[in-house]
């Protein structure tokens, strides 16, 4: 039977506290009542309240106490209800989190989840990308799984790894993709990206959700006659620059695509990284496309308008391809 | 509204230390806090001023048995995760004085091996957290701590050091609720200074007391003279077995004064001189001097023995740092991750 996207994280939490019993979970909501969006739905029960443990309303003292378990040889995995609630946990993960190992050598081997992304009409405090706000922090690694295979082995490998991890959801993927999943564990490594479909005349490369929109385009643009490689990053830092340059030396053309907005985006890093390695290479600019430098609208044709979509990357990916 | 100055010492009716008589306690807490002194003394006013620290310097003088008493009622099981003017805390959990002068100095030997400086440093092999900058940052830190301990069913207490002004950050209040509601063992311990940076209390909070919190997240409160080293270790043992007996947090507000500016780079001008002057009276370490030649266990030439031996620790200490060479400028990018 086919896995959703959410139930996958679910799965993969499940399997890791069964392997591990210094997993545990804490944040809000997450007990009783099984999480916001229901992806610690019968960890309660199973696991008990030492193992799932419902905070207050404090995403400060949610991560902190992640830290200071962390510390202590536990691996905590915090839920953060929104992504965009995590900025009330900041300075925790940026400036505790993030540095202990370079300080002092101590290891902070924790998971804080966060449910990010738009196309769910949640409005500006209920759909944000904060992922480059932790990209900029080194110390920190920040996963953006756009699968569900991706999803279940990347949550695995976050809880397992001994450095601070960033788990970025996309709440609109949540329920609505699925795919067979391997009955056997398997992990997916944090650090490597994935050439999703491969392609000749021009690279997409993107993450998160709009994984999908990309997807959907090269298929469109296969009909038109045009080959397109579609890259995934899948983990944003430490940020795999190789197959990224590899697959541009092979295309001569990249289009860069993400949800979150433009200015100092995932997005220009990556260019400069590509005209850093592989300049000789381009045959044509390098293009992204983006939502716009605007908050996360509510309504839904401003909603809309905000979030990038295959036609737009259609225009961009045309108007490449006639270079 | 005008800052008003900060309050007076309260008048005593007995001014020897409180606690049960105990000899060996009471030489144990006078090296500790002499320790303190003197290395603090040497970073102030020799290695600063030849320009080897090359950073900040905020030094505890005046307030070392806040430190030394709670550390010394910990057990060896209790993770400690002291603030910036506790420095005896590393001594008590017997982390070399050189690696320690080594961290001022910006050298390879320092415990982040220069990679940050001053009391921004921890040893998880001493069970001691480092704090960070950000003051408070350590509160909730410290619950989580807390909770691992009784998660793996150790009988320990995490021991949360702050000044009353982290207790205006939202992280102070977060992590003390929290641990509240978790009933986790956790003292939490306020060195209750007066001053925060140039800041006078009255400007920081609307309450007589950082105590005062207590009863709002509904944890017992206790106020100490936190310049009295037996008083703050009996204090804190009683906070310690409240922790450890299940009964949750306990918060100790250590009363006591900044005898310096907020770092050596502040000469303090906005302290009137008085407050100097009055709570110099009450200095720990002369308090606890005179209570043990009171006592009779020890003679004034005993005491001179100690300080000498104090000097020629420190003395070996600051010889052992200077040596520790420079970090190597290839190492910069070293240990960012695990692996890389």
């Amino acid at each position: 039977m086919p896995t959703t996207y959410l139930e996958a994280i679910r799965q993969g939490l499940w399997e890791e506290m069964e392997r591990d019993p210094n997993v545990f979970l804490l944040g809000e909501d997450i007990g009783v009542y099984g999480g916001a969006f229901k992806v610690t739905a019968g960890f309660y029960e199973h696991f008990g309240e030492k193992r799932v443990v419902d905070t207050p309303i404090s995403e400060g003292a949610i991560v902190g106490a992640a830290i200071g378990a962390g510390l202590m040889g536990l691996r905590p995995v915090a839920e953060m209800q929104f992504a965009d609630f995590i900025s009330c946990g900041f300075d925790q993960i940026v400036n505790f989190a993030a540095k202990c190992r370079y300080r002092w050598n101590a290891a902070v081997p924790i998971v804080v989840r966060a449910p990010s992304g738009g196309g769910v009409h949640g409005g500006p405090f209920h759909s944000q990308n904060p992922e480059m706000w932790f990209v900029k922090t080194p110390g920190l690694k920040v996963v953006c799984p756009a699968t569900a295979y991706d999803a279940k082995g990347l949550i695995k490998s976050a809880i397992r790894d001994n450095d601070p991890v960033i788990f970025f959801e996309h709440k609109a993927l949540y329920r609505r993709i699925k795919e067979e999943l391997p009955s056997e564990d398997f992990t997916v490594p944090i650090g490597k990206a994935k050439v999703v479909r491969e392609g000749r005349d021009l690279t997409i490369v993107t993450y998160g959700a709009m994984l999908w929109t990309a997807l959907e385009a090269a298929g469109q643009l296969a009909e038109e006659g045009a080959s397109v490689e579609v890259v995934d990053l899948r983990t944003l830092l430490p940020l795999d620059r190789q197959t990224v340059c590899d697959s541009v030396r092979k295309t001569s053309k990249v289009l860069l695509l993400h949800e979150d907005t433009r200015t100092a985006g995932m997005a220009g890093e990556l260019a400069v990284s590509i005209t850093e390695s592989v300049f000789e290479y381009l045959d044509a600019p390098i293009v992204r496309v983006t939502a716009p430098d605007t908050p996360v609208p509510y309504s839904p044709p401003l909603e809309d308008a905000f979030l990038p979509n295959s036609e737009k990357v259609l225009e961009k990916s045309r108007w490449l391809l006639r270079w | 509204m005008s800052p008003v100055p900060a309050t007076r010492p309260q008048k005593r009716k007995k001014p020897a230390n409180s606690a049960a008589p105990d000899p060996q306690l009471a030489r144990q807490c006078l090296y500790y806090m002499s320790l303190m002194r003197e290395v603090e003394d040497r970073i102030e006013r020799k290695l600063y001023r030849q320009g080897k620290i090359v950073g900040g310097v905020y030094v505890g003088r005046g307030q070392e048995a806040i430190p030394v008493g709670s550390a010394l009622a910990a057990q060896p099981q209790d993770v400690l995760f002291p603030s910036h003017r506790d420095m005896a805390v590393f001594f008590v959990r017997k982390v070399p004085l050189g690696r320690i002068f080594a961290q001022y100095m910006g050298r390879q030997g320092g415990l982040t091996r220069g990679r940050d400086g001053n009391m921004h440093m921890g040893d998880l092999s001493a069970n001691i957290v480092s704090i960070i900058s950000a003051l408070a940052a350590t509160v909730p830190v410290a619950a989580g701590a807390a909770l691992a301990l009784r998660y793996k069913g150790i009988d320990g207490v995490a021991f949360s050091y702050f000044g009353d002004g982290s207790t205006s950050r939202g992280d102070w209040h977060e992590g003390v609720n929290f641990a509240a509601v978790q009933k986790l063992p956790v003292v939490f311990i306020c060195n209750n200074n007066q001053y925060a940076y140039s800041t006078p209390l009255n400007l920081q909070m609307a309450v007589a007391n950082v105590a005062d919190r207590g009863p709002a997240y509904g944890i017992p409160a206790e106020i100490v003279d936190g310049n009295d080293v037996l008083a703050v270790y009996a204090a804190a043992q009683r906070a310690a077995r409240h922790a450890r007996s299940g009964n949750g947090p306990y918060l100790l507000e250590c009363k006591t004064f900044r005898m310096t500016g907020h770092s050596a780079h502040d000469a303090a001008h906005y302290v009137p001189q008085g407050l100097f002057d009055e709570w110099g009276k009450l200095d720990p370490i002369t308090r606890l001097e005179a209570a043990i030649l009171a006592a009779g266990w020890e003679d004034e030439a005993g005491l001179e023995r100690a300080r000498a031996a104090v000097h020629a620790e420190v003395d070996e200490a600051v010889a052992w740092a200077e040596n520790s060479p420079f970090p190597d400028a290839a190492s910069l990018t070293d240990g960012v991750y695990e692996s890389q």
